[in-house]
C-alpha cells in the first residue's frame, strides 16, 4: 500500500513544489516591477555591481575565449579536408563562435561565476538577518539588492560575450594558422563570405537572455534562501545548476525561433 | 500602543503562537521572556510586519499592520526601530553607511552633513567612538555589533523599539552595559520598547512590565512584584532557573 501511495506522493510534491517556486518566483518580479520606481537608489547600484561582476570576470572569459578559439581551430585542422579550399575554415571557425561557442560557454561559466556570487551573497544576507533589517528600516529589498542585480547582468553579460567572440575568433585565426596553411587573406575572406551582421545579433540577443536568466534565477535561489549555512551551500548549487540549464533550454529555444523562422 | 489579540502562526507542523493577547502602553519597557524556542522573535516580527499572522490581529498606533498596503506599512516601519539578534549589520558598507540607511527621511538621508552628525550622535548615545564610523562590521567585536545595530535603529528617531535578544552572545560584563544602554535610551529618548530576552536579570533591570510566553502562550504580563508573587509553575521554573542563588538588581 505503501509502495503503491509513493509515486503519486513524489508527483505530488513535486507539482506543489514547482507552483510554490512559481508562486515566489512571481512576487519577487512584482517586487521588482514596483521597485523600478525607485530609480534613484537602483540605479547607481547598477552600475557598481555591473563594474563588479564585469571587472571580475574579466580574466576568466579572456582565458576561456582564447582557449576555445584555439580549440576549434585544432580540430579543424584535424577534421581538414584537402578537396576543400581553405578559406571555409574562416566561415567555419567565425560562424561556429559567433553562433554557438562565445554565447553558450561564456553563459554557462558566468551561470558558475556570476550565478554562485549572487545566491551566496543573497543567501548569507537572508540567513543573518540583513534582509529583514532591510526591510525593517522601510526599504526595499528590490531596488536595493535584486534590481541592481539583475539589470547588471542584463547589461555585463552581452558585453562579455562580445569581447569573448572577438577574442575567441583572433585565438582561432592565430591558431589556424599554425596547422593548416592559410593566409590572413584567406581567413578574412572566408569570414565574411557567409557572414550576416544577423549572426551577430544573434549571439548579443543569447547573451541578453543568458544574463537575464542566471541573475533572475541566482537572486531569487540567493533570497529564498532557508536553514543557515547549508541553505546558503544549498540555493549556491541551486543557483548554478538552474541557470545553466535554463541556459542550455534557451539556446534550443532561441536557435527554433531566430534561426528556423 | 501595540496590541496582539489571539495571534497564531505556525510553521508547517509545527505551532509558534497559538493565540497570544499582548500589549504594551505608551513609553513603557516590556520586556518578552521565554525559553530559547518558545517564538519570542517570531512574535516581535510580527510587529513591525516582517512575518504575517495566520490568525490574530496585530494592532499598533491603531493600524492593522497584517493588513497595511506596502505604502502605509513602509511608513509605519519608519516608526519601529529594531534590533536584530546578531547585529544583521549590512557587511559590504561601513558602520556610518549602516547608521545611516537607518535615516529613513529621504530628505535627510541625502543631505550628508545631517547624516553625518545623526550618525556621531547615534555613536555617542550607544557609547561607542566617532572613529567606529569608518570601520566595516567585520572588524567590529560582539558587543560592538550589538550597539551599532542599536545606533541604526534610533537612527531614524522611532517611536518603539524592538530589541531581540540583545545581550545574547555576550559575556555577563557587556550584558550588563547593553542592558544599561537600553534602560539609558529608554529614558533619553523616551521610546516605547519591546526586549526580547531569555535573560531574567536583565529583564528586571530594565523592564517596567514583564510577559512570558510559554507554550506559544503568554502564560503572565505583569509587574516586577506580579511576576515574583505569581504561582504559576511555569513562571517559578522560569524564575527559580535563572534566579538560583544570584541577586536581582532593581
Amino acid at each position: 500500500m505503501t509502495a503503491t501511495l509513493a509515486v503519486p506522493r513524489f508527483v505530488g510534491r513535486l507539482v506543489l513544489g514547482s507552483l510554490a517556486h512559481a508562486g515566489r518566483f512571481s512576487l519577487m518580479v512584482r517586487e521588482m516591477l514596483r521597485g523600478l520606481a525607485e530609480w534613484r537608489i537602483w540605479l547607481p547600484r547598477t552600475f557598481t555591481e555591473a563594474a563588479n561582476i564585469g571587472k571580475g570576470s574579466l580574466f576568466i572569459v579572456v582565458l576561456i575565449a582564447g582557449f576555445a578559439g584555439a580549440v576549434t581551430a585544432f580540430q579543424s585542422g584535424y577534421q581538414w579536408q584537402t578537396a576543400l579550399p581553405v578559406y571555409v575554415l574562416g566561415t567555419l571557425i567565425v560562424s561556429t563562435i559567433v553562433l554557438e561557442l562565445g554565447p553558450v560557454l561564456i553563459g554557462l561559466v558566468l551561470a558558475g561565476r556570476i550565478g554562485a556570487r549572487y545566491a551566496a551573497e543573497l543567501g548569507t544576507m537572508r540567513v543573518t538577518e540583513q534582509i529583514d533589517a532591510l526591510e525593517s528600516l522601510g526599504r526595499s529589498p528590490a531596488s536595493h539588492l535584486i534590481i541592481p542585480r539583475v539589470l547588471a547582468g542584463f547589461l555585463i553579460v552581452p558585453i562579455l560575450t562580445v569581447l569573448a567572440d572577438v577574442i575567441a575568433v583572433l585565438a582561432g585565426w592565430w591558431s589556424v594558422k599554425q596547422v593548416l596553411p592559410v593566409t590572413d587573406a584567406d581567413f578574412a575572406y572566408g569570414a565574411r563570405l557567409y557572414y550576416r551582421s544577423f549572426d551577430a545579433y544573434y549571439s548579443l540577443i543569447k547573451a541578453f537572455f543568458f544574463g537575464g536568466a542566471i541573475t533572475l534565477i541566482s537572486c531569487y535561489m540567493g533570497f529564498n534562501t532557508k536553514q543557515g549555512a547549508e541553505g546558503v551551500g544549498r540555493s549556491t548549487t541551486a543557483a548554478v545548476v538552474a541557470s545553466s540549464v535554463v541556459i542550455l533550454l534557451l539556446n534550443t529555444l532561441l536557435a527554433k525561433i531566430l534561426l528556423n523562422k | 500602543m501595540i496590541s496582539l489579540r489571539g495571534l497564531r502562526k505556525r510553521f508547517g507542523e509545527q505551532v509558534v503562537l497559538d493565540g497570544v493577547d499582548f500589549d504594551v502602553l505608551e513609553g513603557e519597557t516590556v520586556a518578552l521572556l521565554g525559553p530559547s524556542g518558545t517564538g519570542k522573535s517570531v512574535l516581535l516580527k510580527h510587529i513591525n510586519g516582517l512575518i504575517r499572522p495566520d490568525a490574530g490581529t496585530v494592532i499598533v498606533d491603531d493600524l492593522d499592520v497584517a493588513h497595511l498596503s506596502r505604502h502605509d506599512l513602509t511608513a509605519l516601519r519608519t516608526r519601529i526601530g529594531y534590533v536584530f539578534q546578531y547585529g544583521a549589520l549590512f557587511d559590504s558598507v561601513d558602520v556610518f553607511e549602516n547608521i545611516r540607511l537607518g535615516i529613513n527621511d529621504e530628505a535627510k538621508y541625502k543631505d550628508l552633513a545631517y547624516c553625518r552628525a545623526r550618525v556621531a550622535e547615534c555613536l555617542r548615545l550607544v557609547n561607542l567612538a566617532g572613529d567606529v564610523a569608518r570601520k566595516l562590521p567585520a572588524e567590529l567585536s560582539g558587543g560592538m555589533r550589538k550597539r551599532v545595530g542599536i545606533a541604526r535603529a534610533i537612527a531614524g528617531e522611532p517611536k518603539y523599539l524592538l530589541y531581540d535578544e540583545p545581550t545574547s552572545g555576550l559575556d555577563p560584563v557587556n550584558a550588563d552595559i547593553i542592558d544599561e544602554l537600553v534602560k539609558q535610551l529608554d529614558n533619553e529618548l523616551g521610546v516605547t520598547s519591546v526586549m526580547v530576552t531569555h535573560d531574567v536579570r536583565g529583564a528586571f533591570r530594565v523592564a517596567n512590565r514583564l510577559a512570558l510566553l510559554s507554550d506559544g502562550l503568554i502564560v503572565l504580563q505583569g509587574t516586577q512584584q506580579e511576576f515574583l508573587e505569581s504561582a504559576h509553575p511555569r513562571v517559578r521554573e522560569f524564575l527559580e532557573r535563572d534566579f538560583d542563588n544570584r541577586p536581582v538588581a532593581a
